[in-house]
């Protein structure tokens, strides 16, 4: 979809401070037209914060957002109706009902979705005479969804779309934020399910303490380091001090050995040709690599800053 | 491929946009019990009561006369005032106002679509009074009724900012408790079911239910103009708190 070359996101330098406190400090990213980008951290890493700026709810402290080129809190009334927004804890009247409020938004919009068509896609048909209090905090996230994509915007923010959702509902909502990104529209959603940003996102950005921890596509994130763990099943209670150059080698139970560290394709041909000479029969071999939670919580559990990784 | 979601953003024409805010605000204010209550129940049981028997010493003998007015005063107070402040204040705090901020309604289209909302529900709330009123014997003359609309749209616009003002500074349950204990003493010093205190002109800009129902009486039962005073006084309400509001007003 159209717009040319202004990134749907651009974040230079943010700064959020609530009194004393400081929410987002010096934080930049780049969400480039119909790609999805997944905002990772802990709760209280400033990803909200980051998404209020963004949504021109909250001026920043320091540094410039601009959404679609345009001024997200100068420019709200011009931005709104080309964006759908999923705010955390979706609040809307609690005595309407599912399908008043989908409705109701839907009238906003130029040129609105089929509102029963989003009913039937995110399961709420039969909660569409349900007033909002009394649906689940799934279903609830599910009506969010639905009114953040109801005007068919060209960008959405979803943040945390899928709290609370069972999962079922989270695959649903999967489904539909591939297609969004299928079909031309840019998202920037936040998450603290590394297999969501996984399955979900072009570009990761994780975020500890306010800062950028690091950021990339989660395959740059996870391959760093080829193979991190090579497990070996043979014969038990060999001599490994050989095997042990530059790596490390643990036998963790009889016959189950553990070998990390330098383990490219040579280095992996060495191991095994290492328990040929030693005249043992492997029987089983099997190699694990970083998964994008191993990054993340490396990254998120040292209390030292740690510098932006590209 | 699908192009379900293929991008075409817009937004609707304003007319609509606010035609479909306004209908949700009414029909969710028919929907609480306690809102209706608030805007009916309160006012026609002061009528009734205040109206037909001697309950309270009244400064005239044509009881309806003297209450009638002041009820239609104190409905106005309490739909653009009580109701709207208790209202506004949990929709911030549900999270509401910040999802009308994030679609394309924007502040003054929320801000019209809760006034205008407020005026639909006063017209049809004063026809009620007024009907009931007429019903029981109150006879009001229509010579001057302009005016007393002026002073009515006057008198509601201060009670909206007002409203959205506290509202706006104030927690949810602190305005819940301001606009009741608000509505509580206007309605008992207000000159609705007892005369209310002689303060001269000052007491038209402390007491603007006070003036608001004089001015209903000069008009609707005298036939006559309403007191300069009044319209400085609920001028000036409107003004000061209408500006106030739309300068504190926050989505969250």
């Amino acid at each position: 979809m159209g717009g040319g070359d202004v990134a749907a996101v651009e974040v230079r330098d943010v700064v959020v401070r609530y009194g004393d406190t400081t929410a987002v400090s010096g934080v930049s990213l780049t969400l480039p037209r119909g790609r999805v980008l997944a905002l990772l951290g802990h709760n209280g890493a400033g990803k909200t914060s980051l998404l209020q700026v963004c949504e021109g709810f909250r001026r920043p402290d320091g540094g410039e957002a601009r959404v679609l080129g345009l001024d997200p809190v100068g420019q709200h009334d011009e931005l709104m109706p080309r964006m759908g927004i999923m705010l955390q804890s979706s609040g809307v009247y609690p005595w309407a009902t599912a399908g008043e409020i989908l409705r109701l938004f839907a009238s906003f919009a130029a040129n609105p979705l089929d509102t029963d068509m989003l009913l039937d896609r995110l399961g709420l048909r039969k909660f569409e005479r349900t007033r909002f209090r009394r649906l689940s905090g799934g279903e609830q996230q599910r009506l969010g969804l639905a009114v953040a994509l109801v005007g068919r915007p060209e960008l959405v923010f979803l943040d945390e779309p899928t709290a609370g959702m069972d999962t079922e509902a989270r695959h649903t909502t999967w489904q539909l934020i591939e297609e969004l990104r299928a079909d031309g529209v840019s998202v920037l959603l936040t998450t603290h399910l590394l297999d969501e940003a996984e399955r979900l996102a072009d570009d990761v950005v994780i975020m500890r303490s306010g800062q950028v921890a690091a950021t990339g596509t989660p395959a740059e994130l996870t391959s760093s380091a080829a193979i991190d763990v090579l497990e070996v099943r043979a014969d038990p209670g060999l001599d490994l001090s050989g095997l042990r150059a530059g790596r490390t080698v643990a036998e963790a139970s009889p016959g189950f050995y553990t070998v990390s560290g330098s383990l490219d394709t040579a280095g992996l041909a060495e191991v095994l040709a290492w328990f040929a000479a030693a005249g043992a029969a492997v029987t089983a071999i099997n190699t694990r690599r970083r998964t994008l939670e191993d990054v993340y919580l490396a990254l998120t559990a040292t209390q030292t800053p740690v510098g932006a990784t590209k | 491929m699908s192009s379900t979601f293929a991008p075409a953003p817009g937004r609707a024409p304003m007319r609509t946009i606010l035609g479909k805010q306004i209908r949700m605000e009414l029909l969710l204010t028919a929907r609480r019990g306690e809102a209706v209550v608030l805007a009916m129940g309160v006012p026609l049981l002061v009528l009734l009561g205040a109206g037909l028997f001697d309950v309270t010493n009244l400064p005239t003998d044509d009881r309806l006369g003297y209450v009638v007015p002041g009820v239609l005063a104190l409905t106005v107070m309490s739909t653009a005032f009580t109701g709207q402040a208790i209202t506004t204040g949990y929709e911030r705090s549900y999270g509401v106002l910040k999802r009308l901020g994030a679609s394309p309604l924007t502040r003054p289209g929320l801000l019209i679509a809760k006034t205008a909302a407020v005026f639909a529900l006063i017209v049809l709330q004063v026809l009620v009074l007024a009907l009931v009123g007429i019903a029981v014997g109150w006879r009001p003359e229509a010579g001057a009724l302009l005016p007393a609309i002026g002073v009515t749209v006057l008198a509601a616009g201060g009670y909206t900012g007002l409203a959205l003002l506290l509202a706006s500074v104030l927690k949810p349950e602190t305005t819940t408790g301001a606009a009741t204990l608000i509505y509580v003493v206007m309605l008992s010093v207000g000159g609705i079911m007892f005369a209310a205190p002689d303060l001269g002109v000052a007491g038209w800009f402390l007491l603007p239910l006070a003036a608001h129902a004089e001015a209903l009486r000069e008009t609707l039962m005298h036939n006559g103009s309403v007191p300069i005073g009044i319209w400085a006084a609920l001028l000036t309400w409107a003004v000061v708190w209408l500006t106030a509001a739309a300068r504190s007003f926050k989505w969250e």
